[in-house]
């Protein structure tokens, strides 16, 4: 038989019943729309901080002592980890479009001959500004690694080219957001957060409310299946997903401006998957508490490193290693870098790919946890 | 040799505990298909944990059996279908209209014609006014209606109601056991747990549990027959002084009053006969009756209290 395992029917009846008893409930309601609001308006300014050994790779034509002091350098100033040396341009713009780096430093041919000569070459450092905060002060500091490890070259025979200008030419490209306004970093990554606070709270009263009122034992004694009740739970919060989404980037673009490089369908789909795991969360969070206190408090152990470690709150790059990797696992951190990257990079579908995988991994595994720990029977 | 089929209910050594506190011990019962069956015990006897181990709700921690004729502990799934539970507690959506209410529960058992079979179970059992006001806002009676409705809705073979008319008013009662009767002539089984004396002596069969011990079993008459009591009515004047006297003579196991009269009651038949040869004059007028249920219930209840 098919219904033995989940019969649309009944998951039908569980969504209808979901959408009667949200609409009755004024004021879970207002605070679903409410939220959004009051956060996008308390977000509006950002928070700095100075992090350093940001990844970089170096895009170089020439050999000379020249360049390689300058990598030396901006290696040893501790802003700039140097990764590894690329051979095409399309490599470099590549890693810089799926934030595996910060920085691309292109060393154009000939480099240091043309500095003895006194050519002034161009040193070109394209930055990803995406987050302003976290680029800023390794662009600042860049200026004076360079021209410091220059002169120190310039010594003996060359040293008469020393006193005067600048010996290279710098250029500084802040790619994406190439004014550094902070809120175009601080207005996508909003719309995660406050998916993350409202989702999981709201679905996470779901199921402990059903125990707590009495409505479980009547449920559990009839057919329903736990798949039926978890799915139907979260869908019609699906749909106030999408609205806060709706708001939020409304929002986005009249408030503050923000510009929409990428494709919106393609943020709309991927978002899919981010409320569906928040969502998902909630539940099981519900099917491991006993009550409602229990369930908030649990949203809350969720809702705080989400918040803290994602990168929203302090750059990323900026954590301690131990933080990166918890940051790694939550799929705030990824869905931020998907809408951030969508949004202020144009990348598309190819290079969200590497954010959408944790995602769908993190999700599938607490719907496992989920769907077991549902308790079939009320002790 | 014994037909499966013929026991709806067939289980055996039913044990569950909650801690380290036991709530039902090796409980055996067996009901046949189409009895209505009486479920009484004092408040915390464990009714409502055995109810709930019958239709799924608990995993009985030892005994095994079936229901429908599926294995209680590996077939819930193949029982739920079938079985109608009312639980103690109002378990509806109070945030629901009474309508939404039997709309859910239809498509929860999946039935064909939703919202006819929810128009007929509307008009039978009364809701027509109250159809589209919240489940939460009816009085406790409607209430309870309501949730015998959504039980019977989707014609179970086994009915496991849990204090079905707690609450609720003689004529809805009298109604309500009517219909459970139409209900055990279609082949219909029940089993209904009661505090109710007159109710029980509705049921064709019956158990009496206390702290989790199944205590005595069977139909009224065999119920009364086996607690070996005898009682006598009394009446007259200064009622209250002589049952105090009565109180503690020997054999007299019970005195109650029932308005102008007392009834005294006790196991050792001679010795109560002895104790109150001396009141047995002008001013009383005694008379030899037939013990009722409740003397039973209690006699029963004083003997696990005195163990
Ligand atoms: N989930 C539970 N956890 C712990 N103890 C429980 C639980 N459910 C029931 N009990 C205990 O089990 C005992 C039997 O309870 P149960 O509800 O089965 O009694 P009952 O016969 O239905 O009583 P009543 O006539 O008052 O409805 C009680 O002492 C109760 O405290
Ligand atoms: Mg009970």
């Amino acid at each position: 038989m098919k219904s033995e395992f989940f019969s649309p029917g009944r998951f039908r009846a569980v969504v209808v019943k979901e959408f009667i008893q949200m609409r009755r409930d004024r004021l879970t309601f207002a605070m679903m729309i409410g939220i959004p609001l009051i956060q996008l308006i308390l977000f509006g300014f950002a928070i700095n901080s100075d992090p350093r050994h940001l990844p970089a790779v170096v895009l170089s034509a020439d050999n000379s002592v020249f360049s390689r002091s300058v990598v030396t350098a901006m290696h040893n100033s501790s802003y700039f980890n140097v990764l590894r040396s690329v051979s095409s341009r399309a490599e470099a713009q590549q890693l810089l479009a799926e934030g595996e780096i910060q920085f691309v430093l292109t060393v154009p041919e000939q480099f240091g001959r043309r500095l003895i000569r006194g050519e002034k070459p161009v040193l070109l450092l394209e930055a990803d500004a995406t987050d302003p905060a976290a680029s800023a002060n390794a662009m600042t500091a860049f200026r004076e690694i360079v021209s410091r490890s220059v002169y120190r070259e310039l010594k003996g025979p060359l040293a008469d080219l020393l006193p005067g200008e600048e010996p290279v030419t710098l250029r500084i490209h802040a790619d994406y957001n190439p004014e550094g306004i902070t809120q175009y970093n601080v207005v996508p990554g909003l719309m995660g957060v406050i998916l993350t606070l409202t989702l999981v709270i709201i679905t996470g009263l779901a199921i402990t409310r059903e125990s707590e009122r009495g409505t479980m034992e009547n449920l559990l004694s009839t057919p329903v299946k736990p798949i039926e009740v978890m799915i139907g739970k979260i869908f019609p919060y699906i749909l106030v997903g999408y609205i806060q989404i709706l708001l939020i980037l409304t929002a986005a673009k009249l408030l503050f401006h923000i510009p929409m490089r990428g494709s919106l369908p393609l943020v709309f789909a991927l978002s899919l998957l981010f409320i569906a795991a928040n969502l998902t969360v909630g539940v099981t969070f519900s099917t491991v508490a006993k009550n409602q206190l229990q369930a908030m408090q649990m949203t809350i152990f969720f809702f705080l490193p989400s918040i803290l470690l994602s990168g929203f709150m302090f750059p990323f790059r900026g954590m301690p290693e131990w933080a990166q990797y918890i940051g790694q696992i939550l799929p705030l951190t990824h869905y931020l870098r998907i809408v951030r990257g969508i949004l202020l990079k144009g990348n598309g579908l190819a290079q969200s790919w590497c954010h959408i995988w944790p995602i769908l991994l993190f999700w599938g595994i607490v719907l496992t946890v989920g769907v077991k720990r549902y308790r079939r029977t009320l002790d | 040799m014994m037909d499966e089929q013929e026991f709806v209910i067939d289980v055996h050594g039913i044990s569950k505990s909650f801690g380290s506190k036991t709530v039902v011990k090796n409980l055996d019962m067996r009901v046949a298909k189409g009895e209505i069956y009486g479920f009484l015990g004092p408040n915390g006897s464990g009714k409502t944990t055995f109810i709930r181990m019958l239709c799924g709700l608990l995993k009985p921690d030892k005994g095994f059996g079936t229901c429908l004729g599926y294995d209680i502990l590996k077939e819930s799934d193949r029982i739920k279908p079938h079985v109608g539970y009312m639980s103690q507690k109002f378990s509806l959506y109070g945030d629901l209209t009474v309508r939404e209410n039997l709309d859910f529960i239809a498509r929860m058992y999946g039935l064909k014609k939703c919202r006819q079979a929810v128009d007929e179970c509307i008009a039978r059992m009364g809701l027509e006014t109250f159809r589209n006001q919240l489940a939460g806002n009816l009085s406790g009676g409607w209430k309870q209606r309501l949730t015998l409705a959504s039980c019977t809705l989707h014609s179970p073979k086994l009915l496991l109601l849990d204090e079905p008319t707690a609450g609720v008013d003689p004529g809805a009662r009298r109604d309500f056991w009517d219909e459970v009767h139409k209900l055990a002539a279609e082949g219909i089984t029940a089993l209904i747990s009661t505090h109710y004396m007159d109710e029980a002596e509705r049921c064709h069969r019956l158990a009496y549990i206390a702290y989790g011990d199944l205590l005595a079993s069977g139909t009224v008459a065999e119920m009364i027959e086996n607690s070996g009591l005898a009682t006598w009515s009394v009446s007259g004047k200064n009622l209250h002084d002589l049952s105090e006297k009565l109180r503690d003579m020997p054999g007299i196991q019970q005195v109650v009053a029932f308005g102008n009269t007392l009834h005294i009651s006790g196991k050792d038949h001679a010795a109560m006969e002895k104790s109150i040869l001396p009141y047995m004059s002008e001013s009383f007028r005694w008379a030899k009756i037939q013990t009722n249920l409740e003397e039973v219930f209690i006699h029963l209840m004083q003997q696990v209290r005195n163990v």
